[in-house]
């Protein structure tokens, strides 16, 4: 018998796991030398912490089943927040900093998510645009956020940590990289803890999860701390790997929506939905300017483009939310579905259960 | 000392831009009474239907020709919006609605842009903003103008919902969906003409509106002055949607002169919905909104 003791012991090389490990080993040691500057900078590193910041939310919204449409302001608390660590306390490790500004966002959304003890729905969905206008505009009025900065822009000093430089594209990549993917490990595991099964009992049925057992009040907050911890972690990405000068304009109601859009274009529910939205919302803008400078050099200008890019968008997620609520990824799994049938065709034989 | 004629003077300047407020709300109200919608594309109509109108008007249409041809656009839009976004989506939850409306927005923002331009007009509706004096306290003209206007709107749908046909059908399908259809009313028609009359109130809004401020982008960004008059008065209530604008026009307007300087002013943006939360605290379900029964 030792054919079952072999497989056993190889159980965990699932197709899912061995193509993971795959596109980990190619992200970490194939990409930083193969990539140019250009797909390293304006492709990759904003699609981490897109992908970052989208992933916190669906924890929220997907999962535990609460809308927020506040998102950017805790990208905003996140990137100040790291900021005013790394500025005002010397020799705190970068590290550090980054945890940090993730408690102080996680704080915030804590604040901010208290009217969901109270409210559902819509109501809820509305009183977290409270916070999108608060933090916006507590930054931008005092100035001790920004280093007294009139505008309340900040810039992000280089990236080392441990006496390490990461200042370079590569660099900056990387560091993102490392970030997100210990994020990423960490909500997978948090998803599959009892804390995770609340989260989706609570979505499912509020009352039904009370009756047996799920505490909501602790569960409602943990879930907006824990998504508002990962988004502001997202945060500190964007102002100091990515854009490395930011502004409170930055993170207005647009870009709430973008984040909200990467999870219902990726799939609600899914880390590799907020994954896949995440590329999808990065990529696909940079595509169609290139295509409309390629085909129609002059007769669009760049108003046009952008309008049209907005039509695009916002029709596409219109024709998404009709073919497949469940977002992209579900395309993805009935494709990759269809792809196995075909390949391992079972064969033809007595039926065994 | 309190100055009382100064304070009843920012009041009734609040409860008027209240009015407004109120105005955009109940679009929101008549599409989500009927169809569980809040429908975010309200700003974005809003933009539409002022920019339509602008447009015609400064290529020489004349004033109610323009107001007429706007009015069936948004008609057509309506119907448009019902055939092609809204029954594809029958039975979805709503929160899949909403989201489909946030995709609406986006496409009827960009539209009215690619098709209008982006640059600001300005909208004259031949009425004199001269402020005039009753009893010491200023008030403007355009302000008194459009709480009449809203007004009589309100009015209107008031009778409207009470002695039409349509309007019966509208209520019967905000009370249950299921048993409207079960008594045979074509919910597709009653959508298409609640997001007409949407529409209508998007139209009149965004006249209004784009009179005061100038008909520009950021004319759809009213939406969200009037969300948080939507949380007080409760999402389904027209009557909450106005008592809701003007009480938050009033907070607004005297947060800003009374409290505003203690944190260096600015306030304006997001007074109204630490007020309006401050308050769902204490009820759910808004001033009038109905109260939600739940089975498990």
């Amino acid at each position: 018998m030792t054919t079952p003791t072999r497989s056993a012991s190889l159980r965990w090389l699932t197709p899912n796991r061995f193509g993971l490990s795959v596109l980990l080993i190619a992200a970490f040691a194939i990409i930083p030398f193969a990539g140019s500057d250009y797909l390293l900078d304006a492709v990759l590193t904003p699609f981490l912490a897109l992908a970052l910041a989208a992933l916190g939310l669906n924890l929220l919204t997907g999962y535990a089943g609460q809308v927020s449409l506040g998102s950017a302001a805790y990208l905003a608390v996140g990137a100040y927040a790291a900021y005013n660590f790394n500025l005002r306390l010397h020799g705190l490790p970068f590290l550090a900093s980054l945890v940090a500004a993730g408690f102080v966002a996680a704080a915030v959304g804590i604040v901010f998510g208290l009217p969901s003890l109270r409210l559902r729905g819509f109501y809820l969905a509305v009183s977290t645009l409270a916070a999108q206008f608060f933090v916006q505009w507590t930054l931008t009025k005092f100035g001790w956020f920004s280093n007294n900065n009139p505008s309340g822009v900040i810039d992000a000093p280089p990236l080392a940590v441990a006496g390490l430089s990461f200042s370079g594209p590569v660099g900056r990549y990387v560091f993102s990289l490392t970030v997100v993917v210990v994020a990423t490990l960490l909500a997978i595991r948090l998803l599959r803890s009892q804390v995770g099964r609340n989260f989706i009992a609570l979505r499912d049925h509020e009352v039904a999860a009370k009756v047996i057992g799920v505490p909501l009040l602790r569960t409602k907050l943990l879930a907006f701390g824990v998504s508002s911890f990962l988004i502001g972690v997202a945060g500190v990405l964007w102002a100091f790997a990515y854009l490395r000068t930011v502004e409170p304009a930055g993170f207005n109601l647009d870009r709430s929506f973008e984040i909200l859009f990467i999870i219902i274009i990726g799939g609600l529910a899914s880390i590799r939905g907020a994954f896949l939205g995440a590329a999808f919302i990065v990529v696909f803008p940079l595509l169609l300017s290139r295509f409309g400078a390629a085909l129609l050099d002059n007769v669009f200008d760049s108003g046009v483009l952008e309008m049209s890019q907005r039509i695009v968008i916002g029709a596409l997620i219109i024709g998404l939310l009709i073919a497949e609520p469940r977002g992209l990824i579900a395309l993805v799994d009935r494709v990759a579905d269809k792809i196995r049938r075909r390949l391992f065709r079972p064969q033809p034989g007595p039926i065994r259960s | 000392m309190f100055d009382y004629q100064f304070f009843i003077e920012v009041l009734v300047g609040g409860l008027l831009s209240g009015v407004m407020y109120s105005l955009v709300a109940i679009g929101f109200v008549l599409i989500y009474k009927t169809s569980g919608v809040l429908n975010f594309a309200q700003g974005a109509m809003l933009l539409f239907a002022a920019l339509t109108f602008v447009s015609l008007v400064e290529r020489g249409v004349p004033f109610w020709l323009g107001a007429g041809v706007t009015l069936v656009i948004m008609v057509a839009l309506g119907v448009t919006v019902e055939r092609v976004v809204l029954r594809p989506l029958v039975n979805q939850s709503p929160m899949t609605l909403f989201m489909a409306t946030l995709g609406l927005s986006y496409v009827i923002e960009g539209a009215a842009q690619l098709l209008w331009g982006t640059q600001v007009h300005g909208l004259d509706l031949g009425i004199n903003d001269i402020p005039f004096e009753v009893g010491g306290v200023l008030i403007s003209q355009f302000d008194l103008f459009a709480a009449v206007i809203a007004g009589a709107l309100v009015t209107a749908f008031a009778l409207f919902f009470r002695y039409t046909r349509t309007g019966l059908a509208f209520r019967a399908v905000a009370d249950d969906q299921f048993a409207a259809l079960a008594v045979g009313l074509r919910l597709s028609r009653v959508w298409a003409a609640v997001w007409t009359a949407a529409g209508i109130v998007a139209l009149v809004a965004g006249l209004l509106w784009g009179a005061r401020l100038g008909v520009q982008f950021s004319l759809s960004l009213v939406v969200l002055k009037a969300l948080p008059v939507l949380v007080l008065g409760g999402f389904d209530s027209v009557a909450g949607a106005i008592v809701g604008g003007l009480l938050i026009g009033a907070i607004e307007k005297l947060a800003e002169v009374y409290v505003g300087p203690l944190f260096g002013g600015g306030i304006e943006v997001w007074a109204a919905y630490v007020v309006a939360l401050a308050f769902l605290l204490l009820r759910p379900s808004g001033l009038f909104g109905q109260k939600l029964v739940e089975r498990v």
